[in-house]
């Protein structure tokens, strides 16, 4: 099957060419953004501290892609790297002090 | 017995009237409108036909051809046949429009009835209009008259949704002179009409719930490339699809087309490429001139977008000279935009004829036969004395 055919459709790979991927960029699968990996856009990378953090949960609320990871209870157990862009809002609204840290992505 | 053009189907209308009257026969799903002169009357006789019942269209009056457009824009991705009409600054205001229309791969339909672009104000024909969205990656279709209005337009549908292609088409008409001047044509019975463009059988719809798809998403240095390699693709199917559609066209109505009308152009020496109405002015002096036993000929170009550029290099190969005549400028002090694509169509030829580039009518400025035979004389010799002394001249400006 090819990436273009209904319901079977994949994330074109890198091999394909123009005639493989369906016409005008259209997806044709409902509910793929998650799909779309942004975090190579990143300068600065957010490092999450267990040991530091308090659980208030400022950085989920605060984060706007959604990148902050929680389990089943709500807690906080790091970030999504897939997709979070390194703005540095949750280390900016973190209320402890080396609980999330910036780091540049540049090593 | 052919239905087509039976006198039963002879009406006298004009080119505005032939373009709603063909749009009335295709009955779009949706058109999204918005008034400017010289297009106005065609979505104001369009939405009459939509008041009194006789299609079963959605009419959206929106607020301004930005936002009809997007309608249409938005309507195609949806499934629907989509459909506006449009001239001059209304155009230029679809732009980014436009090339989201085309990127997308929508197959909308829109009779552009050419309007000189502002400033100064200026209602009459040229093409600035057109030929300014030219690299838009729409289909281009020019018109000489009334009739070729409505046969672009019956014809545009199935260029559009072929599934080779799907682009949007723009069908050209010459303001006033073809728009607003009553002519006398053939036109298709509804029901030959309903055969011949048949229903759209769009890949995705937006509105369908069960196969859910996403359009225009964001594409960055990844994959939109070969998005736009794809773009191109549907222009060179284009190219194979246009003369099947006019095959079908011509044996409904035994009316002829092509990529272009070679007129007593065989054995011409002398060439003269024209777009639209003033076509049917060049093929008098083509006759006259003939009379006299001058070889003169004419092509008369109706694609200009996908450029035929094999095939006129066909036509034009051997020639001695060929005038290119443009309705519009590019403002590059190199010439308009069809000697452009001319010159360019005939750097391989071996045997390439001499070129030259007249630029008129810009504004509504008349092009009358004393001036296309002036045009013709100046080719003859430019063929005769090997050389081109002039390559652009501004035909009809007071020097």
């Amino acid at each position: 099957m090819t990436s273009n055919e209904k319901g079977s459709w994949q994330t074109p790979k890198p091999t394909d060419t123009w005639k493989d991927v369906p016409r005008a960029g259209v997806i044709p699968r409902g509910g793929n953004a998650s799909e779309y990996i942004t975090g190579g856009w990143r300068t600065f990378r957010p490092i999450y501290n267990a040991d530091i953090c308090i659980q208030c949960r400022l950085c989920w609320v605060f984060c706007p892609d959604s990148s902050i990871m929680v389990n089943e209870d709500g807690e906080v157990i790091g970030m999504d790297l897939d997709h979070c862009k390194g703005c540095g809002i949750c280390a900016a609204e973190c209320p402890k002090e080396g609980a999330i840290e910036m780091v540049s992505e540049e090593y | 017995m052919n239905l087509a053009t039976q006198p039963e189907n002879r009406v006298a209308l004009t080119g505005n009237e032939a373009v709603a009257h063909a749009m009335k026969q295709i009955n779009p799903d949706v058109v999204a409108a918005y008034p400017i002169t010289p297009q106005t009357e065609i979505v104001q006789i369009f939405s009459g036909f939509v008041a009194d019942g006789d299609v079963d269209t959605v009419f959206e009056r929106v607020e301004s051809e930005h936002s009809a457009m997007s309608a249409a824009v938005g309507a195609a991705a949806a499934g629907a046949r989509a459909m506006t009409a449009t001239s001059a600054n209304g155009l230029a205001l679809m732009w980014e429009i436009l090339y989201i229309a085309a990127s997308n791969r929508l197959p909308i339909v829109m009779p552009v009835v050419n309007r000189a672009l502002s400033a100064p104000i200026n209602i009459h024909c040229d093409h600035s209009d057109t030929m300014g969205a030219r690299d838009s990656g729409w289909i281009q279709l020019f018109s000489e008259n009334a009739q070729e209005a409505y046969d672009n337009t019956l014809q545009a549908i199935r260029i559009a949704e072929h599934p080779d292609v799907e682009l949007p088409v723009m069908v050209c008409l010459d303001g006033f002179i073809i728009s607003h001047a009553m002519d006398n044509l053939f036109m298709l019975p509804d029901e030959m009409v309903t055969k011949f463009i048949g229903l759209r059988k769009p890949e995705y719809s937006l509105l369908d719930v069960d196969n859910p798809a996403t359009y225009g998403p964001l594409d960055l240095q990844d994959w939109y490339f070969e998005h736009k390699r794809q773009q191109v693709e549907g222009m060179k199917k284009a190219l194979d699809v246009i003369p099947q559609i006019a095959v079908e066209y011509e044996e409904l109505t035994g009316r002829e087309y092509g990529f272009f009308e070679a007129y007593r152009a065989s054995d011409a020496e002398a060439l003269m490429i024209v777009l639209g109405s003033t076509a049917g002015t060049a093929k008098d002096v083509v006759d006259a001139m003939r009379d006299e036993g001058h070889p003169v000929g004419l092509i008369k170009l109706r694609t200009f977008r996908p450029f035929p550029m094999q095939q006129l290099v066909s036509a034009l190969a051997g020639r001695r000279a060929v005038a290119v005549m443009d309705r519009s400028d590019t403002f590059s002090t190199a010439g308009g935009p069809l000697f452009h694509g001319v010159r360019h169509a005939l750097y391989d030829c071996e045997r390439a004829p001499l070129t030259s580039n007249y630029i008129y009518g810009l504004g509504g400025r008349d092009v009358k036969p004393h001036d296309l035979r002036k045009v013709f004389d100046d080719t003859l010799r430019m063929g005769e004395s090997g050389r081109v002394s002039q390559p652009i001249t501004y035909l009809g400006v007071r020097e």
